[in-house]
């Protein structure tokens, strides 16, 4: 009786997520029998005359978690070997827990920092000195209004840090000490000792945790669209507003009108939680070669 | 069989807390625990053969237990010793891949027979492991009386004193009966372990099963434990696997030598020891092996 | 020419001081947040912030009571669904899932782990929203049971799996049924990670907004019915944040405050659940 309880409850979670794939095909259907491919790739987002093409949203949503990861991965990285190997003993227990606090900000709150603090910094010490140095390349034209693919990637990067953090380091602390012990052993400097013997060895794992983390900033949702500016358009200057999957979502759902329109949104959530699904999956892959199938980064809040 | 000392002092208490005849033992009716007959407790193995997945670790042992005797078993690592004791409560199918041909008679009755229900085999068959494992959430009261609440509710004053008496037997109860109601493991070690055996013998089971149960303890709590083992049978047979061959001899009555999961020799402890009949025991003993 | 070994001690010695500069930086962010929470929020905060519910739009004042109010309703909600059921699932992950079974709902709960909360959201919509007709605080509750079903799951999984196993035997050679020691000596032993591995939950659901975007929707007036829209924190620092007045933007500052400050009991309680118990022993 007790084991059939706890069967019930089990059970929930693949009837949920039954329920959700079946749920995000059945309503994206219109449109994906309407667009077909086209809707991969082409720009044209019009729901006055009915035509969707999401090409805009799914570059936005890839360049700017390719922009987050960019900036995260080193600063996690950091973090993770600064808490593992460097970090004198009484460091490590108030940093960690710093880092956690990162993480359990709610987005929301991200999104306001950003709207009022982040972007007035970007617009006036960053952007002008960036567009001094590097306008001339394709990535920093137009003229900056604050609401950006930068600022969405620069948030994204902050709220991803504490995740890639979390389970690298998780993954560092796997590694066996007599790794670490037989370099320092034949003389290798600590740096070395890092380097050649403990990051080659965790290495999968640690890509792994930047996969994670590259799959929590495809769907974050409230901070990006706060601040990436809500338009459709396929720009490669990071100074121009974007537009990620995620946000559109959250901006027209409420006001999708038609039945077309509402599907076309359903079909832009199927494709976000297809390529989560993919990437999600490919990280624990990763992860649990190194730490073993445990629930790794499900602590850190 | 080795006299029993009935004048001896636990350790630790006085006069009044010595343990009181068998007589006034037995249960009163529909009381505390499984009505018990004088001569309970007889448990015997016939061709006993333990297996995990396809490889044998004990290899079809007869052995009897006589009632009120302490049985030692010794033998070097690894030959079965403890896992022919898990088979005498059941314990050993819940290993991974384990099962086992032939009988274990409790008192003529085979408990691997198909209508027998492991759960009850265990409540009339106690067991005490290598390491103490007193439950971290509970009390020293709540511990002892674990094995009480199984199957029936009982008047918290009745558990009390079964509880009681169970302490005693384990020669605990002046050190703990202030501190009940406290987590079971602000106790030593030593005392952990009695605290097994007293929460092992609360139900009053017939048969005392105890692993290497000095194995983790100082000299100190290992003596207080042995003493206990000479104490306690008069209530329970008991099967004391041990390392130890110093310990076999100071403690039991009969002594069973295992080698590669075979039983090669045993008898009375005395004889055993003095003038073994085969020679690899006498090798064993001798320390010229294992 | 620099000697070798003075160049990799060197080297040790940079490397060693751009991981920590790295570090830094990377909670640089958090001490900014933080600092510019209080700064601007704090000043807002009064008794009548608690109290009352917003204002009209461009009118001063005015404060978010439907907001605490609707936040403690829905999570409270969301906690009552998903909780029990998370718990089982996780128990049943570290007590039966060795099979097939097991390893199939362990897949799905990352998997739904890592599901973008948007996602789940619509998911809520079309199940609850769309069939009545309306939003509604339970739509939203739903929604945020759906979310932390598989985060409590796998928490739960983990803190059971830690209780040792001579525990389970001790238990078992007592004769208690499997069931019976699985209740009262695993998960009992269990307890105090499962209830950390829940509060931990609930801190993060009590700020998600996107999933609550179109169940919950968010309501300019007091209401406490769980079939009606409902406003909470999050919706509310949203809609105030990305609104076009200035006293808008204050009182968005002031309710994340609150916010971050609920998030932040949750998790520190928690902690000390944990600690607590450990430090008794």
């Amino acid at each position: 009786m007790y084991r059939a309880v706890l069967t019930g409850f089990a059970l929930t979670l693949p009837l949920l997520m039954l329920a959700l794939v079946a749920e995000l095909v059945v309503s994206a259907w219109p449109s994906i029998a309407r667009f077909r491919g086209a809707f991969l790739w082409t720009s044209t987002w019009d729901p006055v005359a009915e035509v969707y093409g999401a090409a805009p949203m799914i570059f936005g949503t890839l360049v700017s978690a390719f922009l987050a990861l960019l900036l995260a991965v080193p600063l996690a990285l950091g973090v993770a070997i600064f808490l593992t190997e460097l970090a004198p003993k009484w460091m490590r227990q108030p940093v960690a827990f710093l880092v956690e606090l990162l993480a359990a900000i709610p987005s929301v709150v991200y999104g306001l920092w950003g709207i009022f603090v982040l972007i007035p910094f970007l617009r006036e010490q960053v952007a002008p000195p960036l567009k001094a140095v590097l306008g001339w390349t394709p990535f920093f034209q137009g003229v900056f209004y604050g609401n950006s693919m930068l600022a969405g990637g620069i948030i994204l990067a902050i709220m991803v840090v504490p995740y890639i953090a979390a389970v690298s380091r998780e993954v560092l602390l796997a590694v066996p000490g007599s790794q670490r012990e037989a370099a320092l052993g034949l003389g290798a400097t600590r740096w070395e000792a890092v380097w050649s013997a403990v990051l080659p060895y965790g290495r999968a794992g640690v890509i792994g945790a930047c996969m994670l983390g590259l799959g929590r900033a495809l769907g974050e949702t409230m901070a990006v669209t706060m601040v990436i500016g809500n338009r459709h358009d396929v720009s490669l200057s990071v100074l121009q507003p974007g537009y990620t999957m995620a946000a559109a979502i959250a901006n027209e759902f409420a006001e999708a009108t038609t039945d077309l329109y509402l599907s076309a949104l359903f079909e832009v959530g199927l494709i976000l939680f297809v390529i989560t699904v993919i990437v999600n999956g490919l990280a624990r892959l990763l992860v649990w070669r190194v730490a073993r199938g445990a629930a790794v980064g499900s602590k850190a809040l | 069989m080795r006299a029993v000392d009935l004048g001896s002092r636990e350790p630790g208490a006085g006069d009044s807390d010595a343990v009181p005849a068998l007589g006034s033992r037995l249960p009163a009716p529909d009381a505390l625990g499984p009505l018990r007959e004088p001569d309970s407790g007889r448990l015997a193995t016939d061709r006993l053969t333990a297996l995990f997945h396809r490889t044998a670790a004990v290899k079809e042992v007869s052995l009897a237990f006589p009632p009120h005797t302490v049985t030692a078993i010794i033998g070097p690592s690894g030959c079965g010793k403890s896992t022919f004791l898990r088979c005498c409560n059941r314990m050993h199918e819940l290993s991974d891949g384990g099962w086992v041909t032939g009988r274990v008679l409790l008192d003529d009755v085979d408990i691997y027979d198909g209508t027998v229900d492991p759960v009850q085999v265990r409540r009339r068959v106690g067991m005490v492991f290598q390491r103490p494992t007193p439950f971290p959430t509970m009390s020293v009261f709540d511990n002892v009386a674990a094995g009480l609440r199984v199957d029936r509710r009982r008047a918290r004053s009745a558990t009390a004193e079964t509880v009681e008496t169970a302490l005693r037997q384990a020669a605990l109860w002046d050190e703990v009966k202030d501190r009940l109601d406290r987590s079971a493991l602000d106790l030593s070690g030593g005392q952990q372990q009695r605290l097994c055996i007293a929460r092992a013998v609360a139900p009053r089971p017939e048969v005392l099963l105890l692993d290497e149960p000095t194995a983790s303890l100082d000299p100190a709590g290992t003596q207080r434990i042995e003493e206990l083992c000479r104490e306690l049978k008069r209530d329970y047979t008991i099967v004391i696997v041990t390392h130890n061959m110093q310990q076999a001899a100071r403690v039991s009555d009969f002594t069973a030598f295992f080698y590669l999961g075979e039983l090669i020799e045993h008898g009375p402890t005395t004889q055993l020891f003095t003038a073994p009949r085969l020679e690899q025991t006498e090798a064993y003993i001798t320390g010229r092996f294992g | 020419m620099i000697p070798r070994v003075v160049r990799r001690r060197l080297t040790s010695g940079l490397m060693t001081g751009v991981v920590t500069a790295l570090c830094l930086l990377a909670v640089l962010p958090l001490v900014f947040i933080f600092g510019d929470l209080i700064a601007k929020g704090a000043s807002s905060i009064d008794w009548a912030f608690f109290v009352e519910n917003p204002a009209p739009a461009g009118e001063s004042g005015g404060g978010v009571a439907n907001a605490i109010v609707g936040t403690g309703i829905v999570v409270g909600l969301a906690a009552l669904i998903g909780l029990p059921v998370g718990i089982g699932a996780g128990v049943f992950l570290a007590e039966y899932g060795g099979g097939r079974l097991g390893w199939t709902v362990r897949y799905v709960a990352d998997v739904l782990n890592g599901t973008p909360s948007i996602v789940v959201g619509i998911f809520a919509w079309t199940f609850i929203v769309k069939p009545v007709g309306h939003f509604s605080a339970l739509a939203g509750s739903v929604a945020l049971a759906v979310l932390i079903v598989p985060m409590v799951a796998r928490t739960t999984e983990e803190m059971v799996r830690l209780v040792p196993h001579s525990l389970r035997e001790a238990a078992l050679a007592l004769g208690y049924p499997r069931w019976r020691t699985s209740l009262t000596v695993v998960v009992r032993g269990a307890l105090t990670g499962i209830v950390t591995g829940g509060m931990v939950g609930v801190a993060r659901i009590a700020g998600e907004t996107a999933p609550l975007l179109f169940t919950a929707l968010g309501n300019l007036n007091f209401s406490v019915h769980v079939a009606q829209p409902m406003q909470t924190l999050s919706l509310q620092i949203y809609v105030y944040a990305t609104g076009p007045f200035d006293e808008w933007h204050r009182l968005a500052w002031a309710a994340a405050l609150v916010l971050m400050g609920l998030v932040l009991m949750l998790a520190i309680v928690a902690r000390r659940v944990t600690r607590s118990k450990y430090a008794s022993r």
